[in-house]
């Protein structure tokens, strides 16, 4: 089947399988940020965004993003750099496998909630699990992040 | 000092928080054949027949190989230094299955599709024979799980394949029976731990292809490159020169990948085809056909008298290995080997454990390696004597626990020269404010809160056993490169031993390239397990640093005309002190390169006669529900005793990760097997590790200690961070409920059915 | 492996469920539960294109239809505004947010799980389910009936007076309940409907002349031994029928005690 889609801002058009899962497209296509981490939607590292909304990668058919914008960490290298460093200056990043997953939806909560509580951030990041950091290191790299943010904005 | 205890952000943080490809799927050959197991549906079994022909011909399919093909010798999984411990009882294929998810068969081919395909074809008819399920039914019991007569143990263990053994021995100190008989108190309590899986992010994986030169190349996602080597070789039967092992970037171990998982199957493909070909597990079979922790049952007495004075611990430890015994015979160990000691002067003790075979998935090494079990039940045996003596616990500790400079008879003889437990134990308890909130307060809205604790030990390295070697070698520009093979899986110690490197030269910290680990270039070193790497590796490094500092002054002699010895080297050049005459590194670094017959590289080995174990106090509030048993952490405090912290950020994220992954052996990481031997718990779906949700709040403080056999001081820190929890979780529940729960995890249905009953 | 050898983006539901009267096809939800089976499926049917992902409300009713995410339930206000927050308290524990962008009303609700947490919260309020062929029937009834090749098309929720409260017990936050629990108090009758039990939810419609009591525990604790008296619980690995139905007593007293607190929603303003 015709797939056609903007993956990081570039159109692409291409025959795929009708069972090809998205996050094998996307990889396909040199998205390696993408992770595979378990086959029952409940890690978080497959997270990409599709018409700007997190989803899990690994859980939907290509296919279904016909049509749609597709963005994952390599299209958000900047917001990545900027942000993870936050993270990295905590040791929170750790092995670093979940982390393209958790970033992407850290950017999606930003975007949905400039300023979210300590309750917000734990419950919007729920669904992205991490083994190495005990999420506290994660937790304080985002706190700073936004006090920097809003240091930033006077 | 410039980098030692220094924040440093870990040298490949950026390119990981932006996500690069550099995990071994990211890298392997995108022409690799995709290998891929079929898996026993019995827990024991004889295979009669098996089918291939209709397998073969889907299109796409390269080889498929059953045990008829494989080399018809045994050997282990296990990563450790030969001779190796865990006894050789492994085939890459057998005739005879031994657990639920035990290899049949290996299929190789073009694609996942047309092998998924070819799995279902292949027919295979079983002899199903009773399993052993039950560990408690496992020593001589008339089913054996290793029949054969290949069935090899290396070293005097006590382990018999005839009677189930991995491995068997008593040892203590003192009649323990008589001291026990002359306390006032002996607490008498059986505990239980489940086969927790580390449940690393990145699942099990390996790629392998053939090099120039005809050799088999594995890259793997390893803590172990070294044993690897030897691993390959002795399963497939060929030269070690013929295997080169290396590893990218490891998405998280914790052991796991301490034990050759996934290595030897697509070795396998690429030695038969000489075709590239990868191995990437499935979550699925990440749970089901790994390397867990063993499921162990302490069976505790501590003897005691009025005043708190404890006399005696006796520990009997029955082990589960299950259907092989990799890390069998070690574990088992450190569960009273490295809880004992956290107590001195005892008139006796004595510490006997037996480890079985079962059918169900071999266990492996995780985190805390049998110490986090034995843990748990002496410390939660400790807790309930303060109770039955009606004694503040950490007033208990305070009269009872070790001491720096205490010798530790349990302890293989060593002396605690570097031991701030007491000040970690002060420190947490004023952070948790103890003697407001011990034993609880009822809220008087159905919730009511507790504090738990517990003390926690554990080693730095394998003492005579562990190797770290470090190569450092001066480059054009003054720059230096750092060579170890051990792993950094993500604990950072590719950036912690490039600190004790610029530490060492005085050199700008960007100056140290890192490589590890290749058997090929790295200099020997064991791997990156038993908390060793910054003690013994880290070691290696400063020693390595010191000597070259000694080859450059060496070198420099003749340019200065002065005697070696009386030169001095700032980390840019080498000078005279007298006269300040000087040659600079950079000049050193590009003369080298002509004309020049010394080489400015060395390699140093170490090993350590010691494991210096690092210390830590943990405790713990809880609300919990009295009506239906669930509770929530309120904070966690965790003060810890490494040494000398290489790099704060990282000994914190180090002891926060490994509190939450305790917290999940604690309250939520269940293992549950049906009748026919089958794992229930094979996803994240039914293996809860804990979310952000689950945890609380933790706080950690370090207390220095100075291990002056150490790099700068350091111990390890690794391990010790996940023993905690669990006892003290323990702790907290009884505090608020009189419930105590002896077998983890600690469910909410345990506590209400408990409280029912009272 | 899941495999699907035709992917078909419908056009209109007729055609959707022409394709899905054969036993190969299947109807995409949010795919979820689907992909992780093993499967072989001839046709997809994907029903995205059909603005079925909308919430729409009158004065009378709710229109929720199929393809709404369970994400979007979580964030509708006044979905929430009328249920006391019930519903966004039932969907909120369901693995993650990138989960609930995905998980789907239809999906969730037609294939009428024993875990499901949204099947047990809309069976606590006035719903009903418009199925392509079969017509708007009453969610009550819906779930009785056997699977089939229908679709469901929408939920419709009246807005009749209503307290409603929804409550769960889990082994952790995001898992699957180890017990649901709504109570409502439904247009002048007291309901609570209990899931996870494990097996699907059921109704327990209680008696308001039972709860005669001057004192709001004393009803309290009827309204819970009612409820009790009226549930079968089993076991399976997260917990026995004995701690189960412990819950059943705890989640609906407390329940109970949650509404006769909320003010009633719904129904004609005085």
């Amino acid at each position: 089947m015709i797939l056609s889609l903007i993956l990081n801002g570039k159109p692409i058009k291409e025959e795929v399988s009708p069972d090809l899962l998205l996050i094998d497209f996307v990889r396909s296509h040199g998205c390696y940020s993408v992770k595979r981490g378990c086959e029952t939607s409940n890690c978080g590292l497959c997270t990409v965004f599709m018409n700007g909304k997190p989803v899990l990668s690994c859980s939907m058919l290509a296919m279904r993003a016909d049509g749609s914008r597709i963005d994952t960490l390599e299209g958000l290298q900047e917001e990545a750099k900027e942000f993870g460093a936050f993270i990295a200056d905590q040791g929170a990043e750790q092995c670093g496998f979940c982390n393209p997953g958790t970033i992407m939806n850290a950017i999606a909560l930003f975007r949905e909630n400039p300023d979210p509580s300590d309750d917000e951030i734990k419950e919007y990041l729920a669904g992205n699990l991490c083994r190495c950091s005990g999420y506290e290191g994660q937790l304080r790299g985002i706190k700073a992040f936004l006090q920097y943010k809003k240091e930033g904005s006077k | 000092m410039r980098y030692i205890n220094q924040p440093i952000r870990k040298k490949d943080a950026m390119s990981l928080v932006q996500g690069k490809p550099l995990f071994l799927n990211d890298l392997a050959r995108p022409d690799s054949l995709i290998v891929k197991v079929l898996r026993s549906p019995h827990a024991n079994a004889l295979i009669k027949e098996i089918k291939l022909d209709k397998a073969l011909k889907v299109p796409g399919i390269e080889a498929i190989f059953t045990y008829k093909d494989v080399p018809n010798h045994r050997f282990t999984l296990a990563g450790q230094t030969y001779p190796e411990p865990s006894p050789y009882d492994r085939q890459i294929l057998d005739r005879q299955v031994r657990y639920v998810g035990d290899p049949v068969a290996i299929i190789a081919g073009e694609n996942e599709a047309c092998v998924d395909k070819a799995l279902k074809l292949i027919k295979v008819k079983y002899k199903v024979l009773p399993a052993i399920l039950d560990f408690h039914t496992a020593k001589d019991n008339e089913i054996l799980v290793h029949p054969e007569e290949n069935w090899r143990s290396l070293c005097p263990v006590g382990a018999d394949n005839k009677r189930n053994l991995c491995a068997s021995e008593v040892d203590g100190a003192g009649d323990i029976e008589q001291v026990l008989s002359e306390c006032d108190v002996v607490i008498d309590h059986v505990y239980h731990t489940k086969a927790n899986q580390q449940a690393m992010m990145e699942p099990f994986g390996t790629a392998c292809y053939i090099d120039a030169y005809g050799r088999l190349n594995i890259f793997s996602s390893t803590q172990i490159v070294f044993h690897v080597r030897r691993i390959i070789a002795n399963a497939l039967g060929i030269p070690k020169s013929q295997i080169r092992v290396t590893k990218p970037r490891i998405g998280g171990g914790f052991g796991a990948k301490q034990t050759a998982v996934s290595e030897v199957y697509p070795a396998f493909v690429t030695w038969m085809t000489k075709k590239p070909s990868k191995m990437i597990f499935t979550r699925e079979e990440s749970q089901i056909a790994s390397s867990p922790r063993h499921e162990m049952e302490m069976h505790v007495r501590i003897g005691a008298m009025k005043d708190g004075k404890i006399r005696g611990i006796d520990v009997y430890t029955l082990s589960n290995t299950g259907a092989y015994g990799e890390h069998g015979p070690t574990t088992v160990g450190l569960s009273g080997h490295k809880s004992i000691p956290l107590y001195r002067d005892l008139d006796a003790y004595r510490f006997a454990y037996d480890v079985v075979y079962t059918n169900v998935m071999s266990a492996g090494a995780y985190r805390g390696y049998g110490a986090t079990q034995g843990i748990f039940a002496v410390e939660s045996a400790v807790n309930e004597l303060a109770t039955k003596l009606n004694m503040d616990p950490v007033a208990l500790r305070e009269m009872n626990m070790v001491r720096q400079g205490d010798l530790m008879p349990a302890y293989y003889g060593e002396t605690a020269n570097s031991c701030a437990l007491d000040r970690c134990l002060a420190r947490a308890k004023e952070m948790i404010k103890w003697d407001e909130k011990y034993p609880c307060k009822d809220l008087g809205n159905g919730k009511i809160r507790s504090v738990g604790m517990a003390l926690a030990m554990q080693g730095s390295g394998i003492s005579n056993v562990d190797v770290g070697s470090a190569t450092i070698k001066l480059n054009d520009d003054g720059v230096y490169t750092l060579l170890f093979g051990a792993a950094d899986m993500g604990t950072g110690c590719d950036t912690t031993l490039a600190q004790v490197a610029a530490e060492c030269l005085n050199c700008d910290f960007e100056d140290i390239t890192v490589l590890a680990a290749d058997t090929d270039s790295s200099p020997y070193d064991s791997g990156s397990y038993a908390s060793s790497t910054a003690y013994v590796t880290g070691k290696a490094v400063e020693l390595a640093c010191e000597k070259l500092i000694k080859r450059l002054k060496k070198y420099s002699a003749p340019i200065l005309k002065r005697d070696w010895k009386d030169l001095e080297f700032d980390g840019k050049r080498v000078y005279y002190p007298e006269t300040d005459e000087s040659v600079s590194l950079m000049d050193i670094a590009t003369g080298s390169m002509c004309g020049n017959t010394q080489a400015l590289e060395v390699t140093v080995s170490h090993s350590s006669p010691v494991s210096p174990p690092p210390f830590m106090v943990g405790m713990v509030e809880i609300e919990l529900d009295k009506e239906t048993g669930a509770f929530d952490i309120i904070d966690y405090v965790a003060v810890v005793d490494s040494g000398t912290p290489l790099n704060p950020n990282l000994v914190r994220v180090q002891t926060e990760g490994g509190l939450v992954q305790g917290i999940g052996m604690a309250m939520t990481e269940n293992i549950q097997y049906d009748e026919k031997g089958v794992l229930k718990n094979n996803s994240f779906m039914q293996y809860k590790i804990p979310t952000r949700l689950d945890i609380g709040t933790i706080r950690v403080e370090i207390e220095s200690s100075y291990e002056k056999t150490g790099p700068f001081g350091a111990k390890s820190i690794g391990e010790i961070v996940i023993n905690t929890p669990s006892p003290a979780l323990v702790h907290a529940v009884a505090n608020a409920t009189g419930v105590w729960i002896r077998e983890l995890p600690i469910t909410s249905e345990k506590i209400v059915m408990g409280m029912l009953k009272q | 492996m899941l495999t699907i050898k035709n992917y078909v983006k419908a056009q209109s539901l007729s055609e959707a469920y022409e394709l899905n009267q054969k036993r190969t096809s299947r109807i995409l939800g949010g795919m979820l539960w689907m992909k992780m089976s093993n499967a072989s499926i001839q046709t997809a049917i994907d029903l995205s294109g059909l603005n079925l992902d909308v919430i729409t409300e009158t004065k009378e009713e709710f229109s929720i239809g199929c393809m709404v995410t369970l994400r979007q339930l979580e964030q509708h206000t006044s979905l929430n505004e009328y249920t006391s927050n019930a519903v966004s308290e039932s969907v909120k524990s369901i693995v993650g947010v990138q989960f609930r962008n995905l998980a789907t009303v239809g999906g969730s609700i037609f294939g009428r799980f024993g875990f499901s947490d949204v099947l047990t919260m809309f069976l606590a309020l006035d719903t009903q389910v418009e199925l392509f062929n079969a017509g708007i029937i009453p969610l009550s009834e819906f779930v009785t009936m056997p699977l089939d090749n229908d679709i469901l098309v929408r939920l419709i929720v009246k807005k009749v007076p209503l307290k409603s409260a929804y409550l769960s017990h889990r082994n952790t936050k995001t898992d699957f309940p180890v017990l649901a629990c709504s109570v409502s108090y439904l247009n002048g009758s007291y309901r609570a409907v209990i899931g996870a039990r494990p097996a699907k939810a059921i109704i327990i419609d209680v008696p308001k002349e039972l709860l005669k009591e001057d004192d709001l525990n004393k009803n309290a604790d009827i309204f819970a031994q009612y409820v009790a008296e009226h549930t079968t619980t089993g076991s399976n690995m997260r917990a026995s029928a004995e701690y189960r139905l412990h819950l059943v007593k705890v989640l609906s007293k407390r329940g109970y005690l949650q509404i006769e607190q909320t003010t009633q929603a719904g129904g004609k303003k005085k």
